[in-house]
């Protein structure tokens, strides 16, 4: 046991060291609040120009009826489009056009190019009007039909023991989302170096000296645990930092932390259970196919070799990831979604993005148990084969090969 | 010290081992010979308990060989490595470690050993930065700073230029001096004759060949000696209490000639026969070297 805690302290200490994950460290923090930045930059900058839109109506039915607001105002001038274009006083003057009878019947010029806000609410408002001839024209009460017209905005309110409160559904969606694909990403990057981690040392041939003084079982599980601690550590820091950067760069009053303290408080309770949940599967994940990627690095001489075991370890994690992302968080109770969040190998993902969806006590103990006798189950085959497999050199190795090496005695 | 006992080890499609017993004893420099794949290695990752034997024991001073006694076994593989981007200095001592040593009591031990071997600069180098000879240098600290009390060396020599082989030939002398037991394996047969006690011979799987040095070398004795006469060229017939083997003349009337003496006569008798007909320069007898040796057994064997 002594020995596993010095192989953990060795694999741990390492990589924590390396150059790579200090950058990756301090990186990844700098450019969340860099997007943080941008987002709240961009969101602050409201078109707050005043525009005057020339309108050259030969229809005749939006004449007059554009509705002028506070930064969009509406002339109706007795030009020919050219003369119009010609006497814009500013370059955030516009001329909109109306054609009768032809192709492109609507068209706007401007010296500038125009933003889509504009131009969308330029084309809703005429859409209104048009629709609102159309119905006068056919004898449809319009003054009624807007008494009529609903206009409901639903306020989501979410019962728990302690009271109701308001919910964002967004934000607990987009936490486990996020969850989701960082735990797809984080399965890649460290059950990657565990493989690299042991093709190293078969490749330069400590192996043979390590498992003449520990177990290769204890080797392997020193690693991996090592590097998950090394995972572990990167989250932490990066959370740490993320939060800790955007607090003095933005100082209490920015958007940027007044939206990321709205985002956090939105979240409720909902944050510890889905942080928790992130863990879980987050160490049960890693721990599931970090198992089977040191099987593999014990079963080559380099990375090249890797490809074709690699592919059917990463096709399930991948599958589950691009239906998660694409589908599954859209009908997260559907038989498929379900399925995927029980069966080990997608469970860390597919659970994740069904969590904010209250998913039944009952999965979610199933996917938990399955996930730990899952891992388990991997962690035995990956032992017995990684045993053979440190110490052959140049054999190529097949399934059958695998196979064999499994129902190896000792 | 250590007891092999009807070792069988098999893979799939080949038998590594079968039915391979020997006797090490304490204090011994245990030479353990064989051609390329006749399972040398084999036997010495048994013992290092990498892999276990599908039949057969193993007992270490009398015990029954276990987890426990790792830590009093130092082992060489053939093919050597350590960690590239690792420092020496830390490197070692995590290797003792696992070993059982405490960090203080293998920091200790690492400097002494440094101080030795003039390493004392290399503590925090990494591998990469050390040329081939040095790290081999490294990995035999790194196998011996427990101070094990059978060390296990498989081609220790190999990587190491004459120098340094050197040093490490009187290291693992000084070790066994100090109460080692050394097991080693090589192919170099002059290493065996100057440093082994006993040997084994093993070939295709199979022992064929055991005992203490000395007596192999005495049981390889086959009546042949070596004669240098001065003077004309002998016309040698079949009176002569010999054969001869070979013939070479040398410069100034020097001729050398290898004879294999009859059944029943004696050296004295080839001088005697020698003498009034010429001079004798020499007369020695030739023993089969462990090469030759080697050689025969195995090739008879194939």
């Amino acid at each position: 046991m002594n020995k596993i805690l010095l192989i953990i302290q060795r694999e741990y200490i390492t990589r924590v060291r390396k150059k790579a994950f200090i950058i990756m460290t301090l990186l990844v923090p700098a450019l969340f609040a860099g997007m943080f930045a941008v987002i709240a930059l961009v969101a602050n900058q409201k078109d707050n120009t005043l525009h005057y839109v020339n309108v050259i109506d030969s229809v005749g039915t939006f004449k007059g009826n554009f509705k002028n607001t506070p930064y969009v105002r509406y002339l109706y001038p007795n030009q020919s489009v050219d003369q119009a274009k010609k006497s814009l006083k500013s370059d955030d003057d516009l001329v909109l056009e109306i054609r009768k009878n032809v192709k492109d019947s609507v068209l706007l010029f401007a010296r500038k190019k125009t933003t889509l806000s504009l131009t969308d609410y330029i084309q809703g408002q005429m859409n209104d009007i048009a629709t609102g001839a159309v119905m006068v024209k056919v004898g449809i009460d319009t003054a009624r039909l807007h008494k009529i017209r609903s206009n409901i905005v639903i306020k989501s309110t979410e019962m728990t023991a302690s009271g109701e409160q308001s919910t964002n559904i967004g934000a607990t969606y987009a936490l486990s989302f996020a969850g989701a694909v960082l735990i797809y990403i984080s399965l890649f990057i460290y059950g990657a170096q565990v493989m690299r981690g042991v093709i190293e040392e078969k490749t330069n041939r400590i192996i043979e000296v390590i498992v003449s003084s520990v177990k290769p079982f204890q080797l392997m599980m020193g690693k991996i645990i090592g590097v998950g601690l090394v995972g572990l550590t990167q989250f932490v820091l990066w959370i740490t930092l993320s939060a800790g950067i955007s607090y003095i760069v933005g100082g209490n009053t920015s958007p940027t932390n007044a939206a990321l303290y709205s985002f956090l408080h939105s979240l409720g309770a909902n944050a510890g259970y889905e942080l928790l949940c992130f863990l879980f599967y987050w160490i049960t994940g890693f721990l599931f196919y970090s198992a089977l990627f040191a099987a593999v690095g014990s079963a080559v001489d380099s990375e090249t070799e890797t490809q074709q075991f690699m592919f059917p370890i990463t096709l399930p994690l991948l599958f589950t990831y691009i239906l998660s992302v694409s589908y599954l968080f859209m009908v997260p109770d559907s038989p498929l979604a379900v399925w995927l969040s029980m069966i080990p190998l997608s469970a860390p993902v597919a659970m994740m993005v069904r969590i904010p969806y209250n998913v039944p006590a009952w999965q979610l103990g199933l996917s938990m148990t399955l996930m730990i006798v899952g891992f388990i189950f991997t962690t035995y085959i990956a032992a017995r084969i990684y045993r053979v497999g440190i110490l052959m050199y140049g054999k190529k190795a097949s399934y059958k090969e695998l196979a064999k090496w499994f129902f190896y005695k000792e | 010290m250590l007891s092999i006992r009807n070792i069988v080890k098999q893979y799939a499609g080949h038998t590594a081992l079968s039915d391979v017993s020997l006797e090490v004893k304490s204090g011994q420099i245990f030479g353990l010979l064989g051609p390329n794949g006749a399972g040398k290695t084999s036997l010495i990752r048994i013992i290092t308990q990498i892999t276990a034997p599908d039949s057969g024991e193993i007992y270490f001073n009398g015990q029954k060989l276990d987890q426990s006694h790792i830590e009093r076994m130092g082992y060489l593989p053939e093919e050597r490595g350590l960690y590239k981007k690792m420092e020496i200095g830390e490197q070692m001592i995590y290797l003792a470690r696992l070993k059982g040593l405490s960090r203080d009591e293998a920091t200790k031990r690492l400097k002494i050993w440094f101080a030795k071997l003039g390493m004392e600069t290399w503590w925090k180098m990494k591998i990469e930065e050390l040329s081939k000879g040095m790290q081999q240098k490294a990995q035999f600290v790194a196998t011996v700073l427990h101070e094990p009390d059978l060390i296990i060396l498989d081609e220790p020599f190999s990587g190491f230029d004459p120098v340094n082989a050197e040093i490490i030939k009187n290291e693992i002398l000084e070790l066994n001096r100090k109460g080692a037991t050394i097991l080693f394996s090589t192919h170099q047969m002059e290493s065996v004759e100057e440093l082994c006690d006993a040997i084994v011979l093993i070939n295709k799987s199979k022992k064929i060949l055991e005992g203490p040095l000395k007596d192999i070398k005495g049981a390889y004795r086959n009546n042949v000696y070596m004669v240098e006469y001065e003077g004309q060229q002998l016309s040698l017939n079949g009176t002569a209490p010999f054969e001869v083997v070979a013939e070479t003349a040398g410069e100034d009337n020097l001729h050398t000639i290898k004879v294999k003496l009859k059944e029943g006569s004696t050296s004295n008798d080839i001088l005697q026969y020698l003498m009034p007909k010429t001079r004798i320069n020499m007369l020695h007898e030739v023993i089969p070297s462990m090469n030759e040796i080697f050689i025969e057994k195995v090739s008879k064997i194939a």
